[in-house]
């Protein structure tokens, strides 16, 4: 069981400020989405997450500060997929998921056969077998996509954190993309905090969203309750439609501006 | 044949890898063995191997060479071969870290000030001394190389991290461009100074290995032992590197001490290179891209193909600078460069095509 918690979390770029005090507590698991125009922080927060960038309050995993941890310690617990990962087009799929084994292999040694065994077991998992020798640059979006995932799943981690992880694919590459992490949520108890833009999607996956707007967590709840036309106009700055399914779903329609 | 189910591929890369490994070592086998037994003076090649097969332990053969011939080949032609080797060796091994924790393909190992450092140490002793050679009781030459280098770089390290306050290696490589630019001042108004001495660092500017002895190869062999070790270590390190400093991080590297490692290793072998061979360019960046091209991109098979491929390329580019021109020598820089400039525009296109 592992808990992920936020208290009064700030970070700051040269001192303009863009996570003003963020407060929320994650179980195992648990998804949660968050949304937010462009700069409101949803980046800020998961890389705070990830010991990235310097911040003050608390983020904690399982009640151990993240500045108090060594690299090692947190990515033995925190899985990051940042938002367009760099992707060494001669590196081959086998060697780049096995590089999410890093944190479990001292410094100078090699990996051991149990290393390889959670890559080949990760790398089946996700349907990537037929690829394990190819290199990374003959890959299409949505196979490397499903690699970087691989390789955040083979640090074994609890907590998996994903920045835009749907943002450069197609609806039927996203929705597998995002079938595929809330299967493996369900089965290894993740939990998962991730960024995204697409609100109907968000709110197709994600136990809870939370918008962000400047910095500060202006909505927060299921789906039906923060994604609403007045809330969405208010902070995106646009004209929306909301939709109710009659199965939940929740469906955000952009509206063109009247034009005169 | 990657497409077969099942995992045999990370075995298939291991035996993949063991192959080049010892191709690599046979190819520099051979080439230690065809340096050794070419030169303008001394007993005819067939000879060489068999006096050398002579001289192991339970082995006699009569090769007929003669006590003068055996001192020309292991006088004079063996300390040039061996010194080749561990300078190659070492140039292409640092240039292969630096373009791993650089991120950057063009790096070679002059890049953070090494060469002008050394360049303006050598210029320093060379207008310093005029000719009066005999007074010194040790040879400053190698010495003031050395200390330049490590000095050019010590300043580069220091500036370039404490401005570099967003962890990126580029305020790092900038800081090189400028420590470089003033080095290469400094020595360019040294040398309007004293013009006698122009040719003197032109010709070691451009490297040599002429004047090699079992002396020099005594001086930089632990520098070169202990720096490769220290590389060869990081090999995998490297490979996480690839990802970028964040991800890096992210998945549990130290990069900022993998960097400082990396960096200071390669820059006390490279320095202890050039303090003894000058610069010979070239090597440090094509060597590690034509490993990478033929044997693949990871740097645990990079690192140590760079290694071996390295010293058996300096240890043949040598030989017609021996003989092209004899009795004159033609400087090491220039032979590495013109054979090894259309070789690797050969395989450039030929591995380009191919994939």
């Amino acid at each position: 069981m592992t808990t992920l918690g936020f208290c009064d979390l700030r970070v700051s770029y040269d001192g303009a400020p863009a996570v003003n005090g963020f407060n929320d507590i994650l179980h195992s698991g648990e998804w949660l989405c968050l949304i937010g125009p462009n700069g409101a922080g949803k980046s800020s927060i998961l890389r705070a997450t990830a010991g990235l960038v310097q911040y003050t309050g608390s983020v904690a995993v399982d009640q151990v500060e993240i500045p108090n941890t060594s690299p090692r310690w947190r990515a033995r617990h925190i899985a990051y997929v940042p938002q367009s990962p760099v992707i060494p087009a001669d590196m081959t799929v086998n060697d780049y998921v096995l590089l999410g084994r890093n944190p479990y292999v001292d410094h100078f040694a090699s990996e051991s056969d149990d290393d390889r065994r959670v890559v080949e077991d990760v790398i089946e998992q996700l349907e990537l077998s037929r690829f394990v020798g190819r290199k990374l640059g003959t890959l299409s979006g949505g196979e490397r996509q499903r690699l970087v995932i691989a390789r955040a799943l083979a640090q074994e981690a609890p907590v998996l954190l994903l920045d835009e992880p749907t943002s450069a694919l197609d609806i039927g590459h996203q929705q597998h993309a995002l079938e595929l992490v809330d299967r493996l949520r369900r089965e290894r108890g993740l939990t998962v905090v991730s960024a995204m833009h697409d609100l109907t999607l968000a709110g197709l996956y994600a136990d809870r969203l939370v918008l962000l707007h400047q910095g500060h967590a202006v909505a927060q709840g299921p789906a039906r309750e923060v994604l609403r036309a007045e809330t969405l106009s208010e902070f995106y700055g646009v004209a929306v439609r909301v939709h109710h399914e009659p199965d939940g779903t929740v469906v955000v329609i952009p509206r063109r501006v009247a034009t005169a | 044949m990657s497409d077969a189910p099942g995992f045999p591929v990370p075995r298939h890369a291991a035996v993949h890898y063991s192959t080049w490994i010892v191709g690599g070592v046979v190819a520099l086998v051979c080439s230690l063995l065809i340096g050794s037994m070419i030169g303008p003076a001394g007993p005819v090649w067939w000879r060489v191997p068999l006096e050398f097969l002579d001289r192991l332990p339970f082995v006699s053969i009569d090769s007929g060479m003669t006590p003068y011939e055996w001192n020309v080949v292991w006088q004079i032609r063996a300390p040039r071969v061996v010194l080749a080797a561990l300078v190659g060796a070492m140039l292409s091994l640092a240039g292969a870290s630096y373009q791993g924790v650089f991120r950057n393909p063009l790096v070679d190992p002059y890049l953070l000030g090494v060469a002008a450092g050394a360049g303006l140490g050598a210029t320093m002793v060379f207008a310093l001394r005029d000719g009066a050679k005999s007074t010194w009781w040790i040879d400053p030459l190698p010495l003031a190389a050395f200390a330049g280098a490590l000095l050019a770089v010590i300043v580069t390290y220091t500036v370039g991290t404490a401005f570099g306050r967003t962890r990126s290696s580029v305020t790092l490589v900038l800081a090189g461009v400028a420590v470089t630019s003033l080095a290469t001042a400094i020595q360019a108004f040294v040398l309007q100074r004293n013009n006698d001495v122009v040719r003197q660092v032109y010709s070691w500017i451009l490297g040599r290995l002429s004047s090699a002895t079992w002396g020099d190869v005594r001086l930089i062999l632990p520098y070169v032992a202990a720096s490769t070790v220290a590389l060869l270590l990081h090999r995998r390190l490297l490979d996480v590197m690839r990802v970028g400093d964040d991800e890096a991080i992210a998945l549990g590297t130290n990069v900022r001490r993998v960097r400082l490692v990396v960096v200071l290793a390669a820059t006390f072998g490279t320095a202890a290179a050039v303090a003894v061979s000058g610069l010979i360019g070239f090597v440090g960046i094509i060597v590690p891209h034509a490993v990478r091209l033929l044997a693949g991109a990871s740097y645990r098979i990079v690192l140590p193909m760079s290694v071996l491929v390295g010293a058996s390329f300096l240890v043949l580019a040598d030989i017609p600078s021996r003989v092209l021109a004899n009795p004159a020598e033609t400087p090491i820089g220039v032979v590495t460069a013109f054979f090894g400039a259309p070789f690797f525009l050969l395989l450039l296109r030929t591995r380009e095509v191919s994939q």
